[in-house]
């Protein structure tokens, strides 16, 4: 086995083209595991570790950006401590999600880029992408850079769209511009695999509503007939503007919604039974709070 | 692959390490570093915590070659001329070891915690030290460890 360590992001891309046989290591909290347990000899390790600029995050406005308004480029590399750290204001969804995962020692090394690359299920980063309306960008030596809404990113249980030469260079996430949920059960507050999750997202600026289902399909998803039927009823009844109370009843139709949109599993962690009844619990919690929050919102005119 | 990497203030150089090699084996089987402890192999247990330029990680799931020229420090590091550091001698007191499995990744993470907050709440300590098992006390005496090294690093 061959250890490649490019410095500079170029390097990397051709060091991917070149060796279809390596697999790319970030933090190392997936890969390692495989290793140490001798279900994963590749050719080569690929480190992106000593690339700085997948470390950086940045807010960019606009154009370049992904969502109409302000988007954060998250670097591939950054650590979910730093997410913590950082990006609170700008990314709740993905703070709260980055909050629950592992320990301080995985938060410290796991990434996004990581758990993008792992395109695990029950990934905790890819509700809060999915409900946010995040994209993934990649970039290959050969053909440049391409784009893919989280929604298109993962094609099957820990696969994705990556192409072969294919590195995760970056994901754009909307700066939010409202409140931001997410929800994990599993069997104590640290080091849990979710058995289910569920983020959500209110977008009082385009009236919309955004979801992500982890764990509970196979792959992370979005809920959209829920999405629809909840800022529909929020529009019909002019709650966007008047910040009124929520309707009896309509979060728990939410929640049931949300659960319909699942397609669980039985499995060690839990049962399909089990991981649709919790979507529904959270999904209804997450959007009382949520809503408990816009209505809260300093921000909101007098 | 020859790696090259300080480790307690003191810079090592091992070769003939495969590329899939932990650093918690690099650690333990080349450098004869045997503190950090190896148990589950997936980052569950927290026995084998370093410090990797100053953040505590699970020895592991860090590749040796990441290690290249970072700075790492151990629980054999913690000590400093033959005294054992507050958080040590708390656990020595407070009877917080038993088969002492776990005690090294406790110990870099309780460090870790006492360095960066001063005066933790019990909750603050329960999640500084979520990333470590230990399967003999239960916990309690070492929540009352870090307490008691928590509270003389304030008077100090």
């Amino acid at each position: 086995m061959d250890f490649l360590q490019p410095t500079s992001w170029a390097d990397a891309l051709a060091a991917r083209a070149e060796r279809p046989d390596a697999v790319a290591i970030a933090g190392g909290t997936d890969v390692m595991v495989d290793l140490n347990f001798d279900r994963r000899r590749p050719g080569a390790l690929l480190d992106l570790g000593r690339v700085t600029g997948l470390r950086e995050w940045a807010v960019e406005d606009g154009a370049g950006g992904v969502g109409g308004g302000s988007t954060v480029r998250l670097g591939a590399g950054v650590p979910y401590a730093r997410i913590i750290d950082d990006l609170g204001a700008q990314l709740p969804g993905l703070a709260m999600a980055a909050r629950t995962v592992g320990s301080p020692q995985i938060r410290n090394r796991g990434t996004v880029g990581g758990n993008l690359g792992s395109a695990s299920p029950a990934g905790d980063a890819h509700p809060p992408l999915l409900a946010a309306g995040a994209v993934i960008e990649v970039e290959s030596a050969a053909r440049g850079t391409r784009r893919i809404p989280a929604t298109e990113f993962f094609t099957g249980v820990k696969r994705n769209a990556l192409a072969g030469d294919e590195l995760i260079a970056a994901v754009l996430v909307p700066v939010a511009a409202g409140p931001q949920q997410y929800c994990k059960v599993g069997t104590r507050n640290a080091m849990v695999i979710a058995v289910s999750a569920f983020a959500c997202a209110l977008h009082p600026d385009r009236k919309a509503v955004g979801t992500g289902i982890g764990s509970a399909a196979p792959t992370p998803r979005r809920a959209p007939e829920a999405e629809e039927f909840l800022a529909g009823e929020l529009e019909s009844a002019g709650l966007w503007e008047s910040r009124g109370e929520l309707p009896d009843g309509l979060a728990r139709a939410f929640g049931e919604r949300v659960a319909a949109a699942a397609s669980p599993i039985d499995d060690v962690r839990g049962s399909a039974a089990y991981r649709r009844h919790s979507l529904s619990v959270m999904a209804r919690r997450a959007a009382t709070w949520a809503w408990a929050q816009y209505r809260n919102d300093p921000r909101k005119a007098a | 692959m020859r790696i090259t990497t300080t480790v307690n203030g003191t810079q090592h150089e091992v070769d003939d390490v495969w590329a899939g090699e932990s650093l918690l084996y690099v650690l333990r089987e080349r450098m004869g570093l045997p503190g950090s402890k190896n148990a589950c192999e997936q980052g569950e247990c927290g026995s084998c915590t370093v410090y990797l330029d100053g953040e505590p990680v699970c020895a592991c799931l860090v590749a040796a070659g990441q290690a290249i020229g970072r700075e790492v420090t151990t629980v054999e590091g913690l000590a400093t001329e033959g005294e054992l550091h507050p958080v040590q001698q708390a656990f020595v007191e407070a009877g917080a070891v038993q088969c002492g499995f776990c005690t090294p990744g406790l110990l870099v993470a309780a460090h870790d915690l006492i360095e960066r907050v001063p005066d933790p709440s019990d909750l603050e300590i329960r999640e500084a030290l979520a990333g470590n098992l230990c399967r003999c006390t239960g916990y309690e005496k070492i929540l009352d460890a870090v307490r008691l090294a928590a509270s003389r690093q304030a008077q100090a």
